[in-house]
């Protein structure tokens, strides 16, 4: 469905007004769209949780304090105030929901995809977790505990996923490239 | 620099977002309000936490109205957030907008884009 026009066109009308006024430039918001479009993304957060399988020292630093641990990496900003990560163990499975709007730890997996903002996921996955588990084709065990952790503006929170077993001798590299990103919003369990 | 926008290194070795099937926008002015709203929190026009409360109480006005159309329209919304904090700032007048878009809207269709 396409917008409907007036809201296009109050969109250019609200950028040439910016312009004017010194505060925006075209080039920037050219720049801007194509790093989002382009550069960032859930590689970022693929790649510390790869390490964290590797290396206890990091991932205790990281469980200890996100944003710190991610810095070690370069990844900052991009709204991070204090990025939470949350473990699954067996007994616990985490999932990550904004209900408020659309709040999403930006430097680690860029932006959010389209059925986070989504109203349905926003307030039924608090609701009945499981059953939109199920609906991502996502089956948690009945004896594991199904942990909703809130967003907010304030606190931004990535899901540490389990690691199959099976790929105890893969390379760090190899590892983030199998890390995906709903695995780290918590609608998706890893598997071989 | 087009890597100082979120103070994140570029990652050249790894494969872009759109490589997980996921497009971000939809329609192109999506991307350019988001990115609007980006530089100007950047340049302190409005602190983030200022945008994303008016972006709540838009989506939560949304939520309880009765008018709610079939797709979820977040980018309306976020522009919405936008046009609100702006005038909250003194940044950009409402009547200001209103008159550009006006103004806009009297082009003739096949204007340069």
């Amino acid at each position: 469905m396409m917008t409907d026009s007036k809201v296009i066109v109050r969109a250019e009308a609200l950028e040439s007004l910016l312009i004017e006024k010194g505060l925006v430039d075209p080039d920037r918001i050219d720049e801007t769209i194509t790093f989002y479009n382009e550069r960032v993304g859930p590689m970022n957060g693929a790649q510390v949780v790869a390490r964290a399988w590797q290396d206890p020292e990091f991932k205790a630093r990281l469980l200890d304090d996100g944003t710190a641990a991610i810095e070690e990496f370069g990844f900052s900003g991009g709204q991070v105030d204090k990025l939470v990560i949350v473990e699954n163990t067996p007994d616990t499975h985490n999932v990550v929901v904004c209900t408020l709007c659309s709040c999403y730890p930006w430097a680690v997996l860029g932006l959010p995809p389209r059925w986070y903002k989504d109203p349905a996921y926003r307030s039924r996955v608090v609701r009945e977790p499981r059953a939109v588990l199920k609906e991502f084709g996502t089956v948690i065990p009945e004896d594991t505990t199904v942990q909703v952790w809130d967003s907010s503006a304030e606190i931004r929170y990535m899901v540490l996923p389990l690691m199959p077993a099976s790929w105890a001798d893969q390379s760090v590299d190899v590892l983030a490239s199998k890390v995906s990103r709903d695995s780290m919003i918590g609608v998706e369990v890893l598997a071989d | 620099m087009v890597n100082d926008l979120g103070e994140l290194p570029l990652q050249d070795e790894f494969q872009p977002p759109m490589a997980n099937g996921e497009v971000l926008f939809d329609e192109p002015w999506q991307g350019r309000i988001f990115a609007m709203a980006l530089l100007l929190a950047k340049q302190e026009c409005f602190a983030w936490t200022e945008f994303q409360t008016e972006l709540i109480e838009v989506i939560h006005d949304w939520e309880v109205s009765e008018d709610q159309a079939e797709i979820y329209p977040y980018y309306e919304h976020f522009q919405e957030a936008l046009k609100r904090v702006l005038a909250a700032k003194n940044v950009v007048a409402p009547t200001e907008l209103d008159a550009r878009t006006v103004e806009f809207s009297a082009r003739p269709h096949d204007h340069d884009h």
